[in-house]
């Protein structure tokens, strides 16, 4: 097991990034075109009016003052009231994220059972008809773009078999796998494209290392061969890779829930963008930012756990 | 050596490895037979390349990636070849046990060291946990790391490859296995742990009956350690006798470049030194005599006609057309030094 000392270290090293992202969330908000306060305002708003609602952002406030202000609000859990939906920021984030978490945790099991026996199966028989068939079938998945998988499977598999909805969310556990299929799929298909082909590397690699023909050597049971020293071996570098596709699919959920209308975090930002609503953006970023920093900080301690090489500092 | 005629417990027979495609095959080990008694330490030497660690893992059958063994593998009667992956299961690690050439990749780097021991031992063994345990701190320090007992939860970076060699010998040693494939089971170690586990492989060979098949560059262990001596070239034998014949009297033209120069009292560490031209190409080399394009004294039938190791005096086999021409050769040309 990783020690305590290292797992504080790594939580240690979260704070400068956190940092550098609200340093970034807050300058981007400012940078972007146009004025808060006008899309917040009604469409006949006076200019004391527009003054009034700059005061009570702290938009007149110097930018040093409103950073400081921006990350004690953040730190005590006030993102501030969404223009859009007229609602504290953290509570609308907080019955959003669920359903978006979900989508993630879905669409990555899916990726591993697609790919996991596959990759076994492609590395157990290198260049046999398999090995080429199951390569050339996810190749087709890499090559293609998340939304377009998600708009060929709604089109087969819920317009025309209506085997699934074409959107929306379920109202319990078993519901919601019905209803987030399609879009877990079509993410899965591209993430167990990527985790195949890194895996079928990595078994091939560690199947002809001189520690498993060792292995072979001492006599040991293939199951124990299997567990013990090739598929450990093999995870460590998969790990690192799911880790990372699954930060990018937090970003990839913009799309999925938008074409499968999941009501989850990614398609709030995507109308929070269009609505011009600053505070919404500024919590989802934040939101998008710690998700992934859970992530890799998880990514990390199991990679730690697996290689003991990583142990040390 | 021991008076009474020991047995012979490994009889290869015209062992014959290769890889790729079966049309166009590599044959890494070609037509190669010799024997080893119980209690003797064969010497297997050569060039690199000339596919020596080949046929050690072919005897346990762990040729990777695709390697495909043909011929016969008599261990105590019994053909190895044709057994599958269960029935060898059970020889491996525990009647053969061998010792890899590459002491910095053949441990697991996930695992410590004291569980790359145990779990030989509870594949082989009836020990429990704890007796385990005790059985691997006595290993280790059989083979001479020190504070073994606290060792046995460091992983493999944490030893410096000389400690990991000795580790794997260790390993190997485990379950007091009835053959050692010893694949230049010293080369990463200084010249007294050298010694010293060349003495415990010795020791265990004579009191126990330890076959050894030792692979080694380094003439001086040959001459202090092996019974007899088998000189490998292109994946083929060309030469096989008790070691001091060999060493002092070799006669096949390849042995003679590579042992004749050596003094009669080889030092420790003597190391081959290699002869003029390149290694050979296994897919480059000739149907005939796999020494042809180096070979001093090769005549027109040599490129394609095979030489067959034949009997040269008491217990010796050479396998060469031109035996007397090499042996006019080589004593001319030290006579001219
Ligand atoms: N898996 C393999 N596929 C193809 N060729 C191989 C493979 N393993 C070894 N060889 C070749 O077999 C020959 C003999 O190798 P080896 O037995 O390791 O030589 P040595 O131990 O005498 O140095 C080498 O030319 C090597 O390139
Ligand atoms: S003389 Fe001919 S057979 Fe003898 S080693 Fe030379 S090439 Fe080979
Ligand atoms: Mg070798």
């Amino acid at each position: 097991m990783p020690s305590l000392s290292y797992l504080m270290a790594r939580l240690l090293q979260i704070i400068p990034t956190f940092l550098l992202v609200m340093i970034f969330i807050f300058l981007f908000v400012r940078l972007l075109p146009g004025d808060p306060a006008i899309a917040m305002a009604e469409a006949k708003a006076t200019d004391a009016q527009l003054e009034q609602i700059r005061h009570n952002l702290g938009l007149d406030q110097p930018l040093p003052i409103q950073f400081l202000l921006f990350v004690t609000n953040t730190l005590t859990g006030d993102l501030g009231r969404s223009i859009m939906l007229k609602a504290p920021v953290t509570e609308i984030i907080l019955t959003r994220l669920p359903t978006t978490i979900f989508l993630a945790l879905y669409s990555v099991l899916l990726a591993i059972c697609l790919a996991g026996p596959l990759a076994f199966l492609a590395a157990a028989r290198v260049n046999s008809a398999l090995d080429v068939t199951i390569r050339s079938v996810f190749q087709v998945g890499l090559s293609m773009p998340v939304f377009y998988i998600g708009l060929v499977l709604l089109t087969v598999l819920a317009a025309q078999l209506r085997w699934f909805p074409v959107g929306g969310y379920g109202t319990s556990f078993l519901d919601n796998l019905h209803h987030l299929m399609l879009p877990a799929l079509s993410v899965a298909l591209y993430t167990s494209a990527i985790i195949l082909r890194n895996l079928r590397a990595s078994l091939i690699e560690v199947l002809d290392a001189d520690y498993v023909q060792f292995a072979r050597a001492k006599g040991l049971s293939p199951h124990i061969v299997m567990t013990r020293h090739v598929l450990r071996n093999a995870l460590v570098s998969t790990v690192t890779l799911l880790g990372l596709s699954i930060g990018n699919l937090m970003s990839g959920t913009l799309v999925t829930e938008t074409v499968f209308a999941v009501p989850g975090v990614g398609r709030l930002m995507l109308e929070a963008i269009f609505a011009r609503d600053y505070p919404l953006i500024q919590g989802l970023t934040l939101t998008f930012a710690v998700l992934v920093s859970v992530v890799f900080l998880l990514t990390d301690i199991v990679q730690s756990w697996l290689d003991p090489r990583l142990r040390q500092s | 050596m021991s008076q009474i005629e020991k047995e012979t417990v490994l009889d290869i027979r015209r062992l014959r490895t290769e890889f790729g495609l079966t049309e166009r095959p590599l044959v890494a080990v070609d037509d190669v037979s010799f024997q080893v008694k119980a209690g003797e330490i064969l010497g297997l030497v050569g060039e690199s390349g000339s596919g020596k660690s080949i046929t050690l893992r072919s005897i346990l059958g762990i040729v990777r990636p695709r390697g495909r063994v043909k011929g016969e593998i008599l261990w105590k009667g019994r053909d190895l070849v044709p057994l599958d992956e269960a029935a060898l299961r059970r020889v491996r690690g525990r009647e053969i046990a061998m010792i890899f050439q590459e002491p910095m990749s053949s441990l697991n780097p996930l695992l410590t060291v004291g569980l790359q021991i145990s779990e030989n031992l509870a594949a082989h063994t009836d020990l429990d946990a704890k007796a385990r345990k005790a059985r691997a701190v006595e290993l280790l320090d059989m083979v001479g790391i020190p504070a073994a007992r606290d060792r046995l939860g460091d992983y493999p970076h944490e030893f410096s490859g000389g400690m990991r060699q000795r580790v794997m010998i260790a390993i190997a040693l485990a379950s007091n296995p009835q053959l050692l494939l010893a694949d230049e089971p010293t080369t990463a170690l200084d010249v007294t742990i050298q010694d010293q586990i060349l003495r415990l492989i010795q020791a265990l060979s004579r009191d126990l009956g330890m076959a050894v098949i030792l692979v080694t560059h380094d003439m001086g262990v040959v001459a202090e350690t092996c019974d007899r001596v088998a000189v490998m070239y292109g994946g083929r034998l060309c030469e096989t006798g008790p070691t001091a014949d060999v060493i002092g009297d070799a006669r096949h033209p390849y042995s003679l470049g590579l042992l004749r120069s050596i003094p009669r009292d080889v030092a420790p560490r003597t190391l081959l030194y290699s002869i003029p031209g390149a290694p050979p190409s296994l897919n480059a080399l000739p149907a005939g005599c796999a020494f042809t394009a180096r070979c001093p004294v090769a005549g027109p039938e040599c490129r394609d006609v095979r030489p067959n190791l034949g009997t040269a005096g008491k217990n010796r086999q050479v396998a060469c057309h031109h035996r007397e021409q090499a042996l006019i050769h080589f004593s001319a040309r030290e006579a001219a030094q």
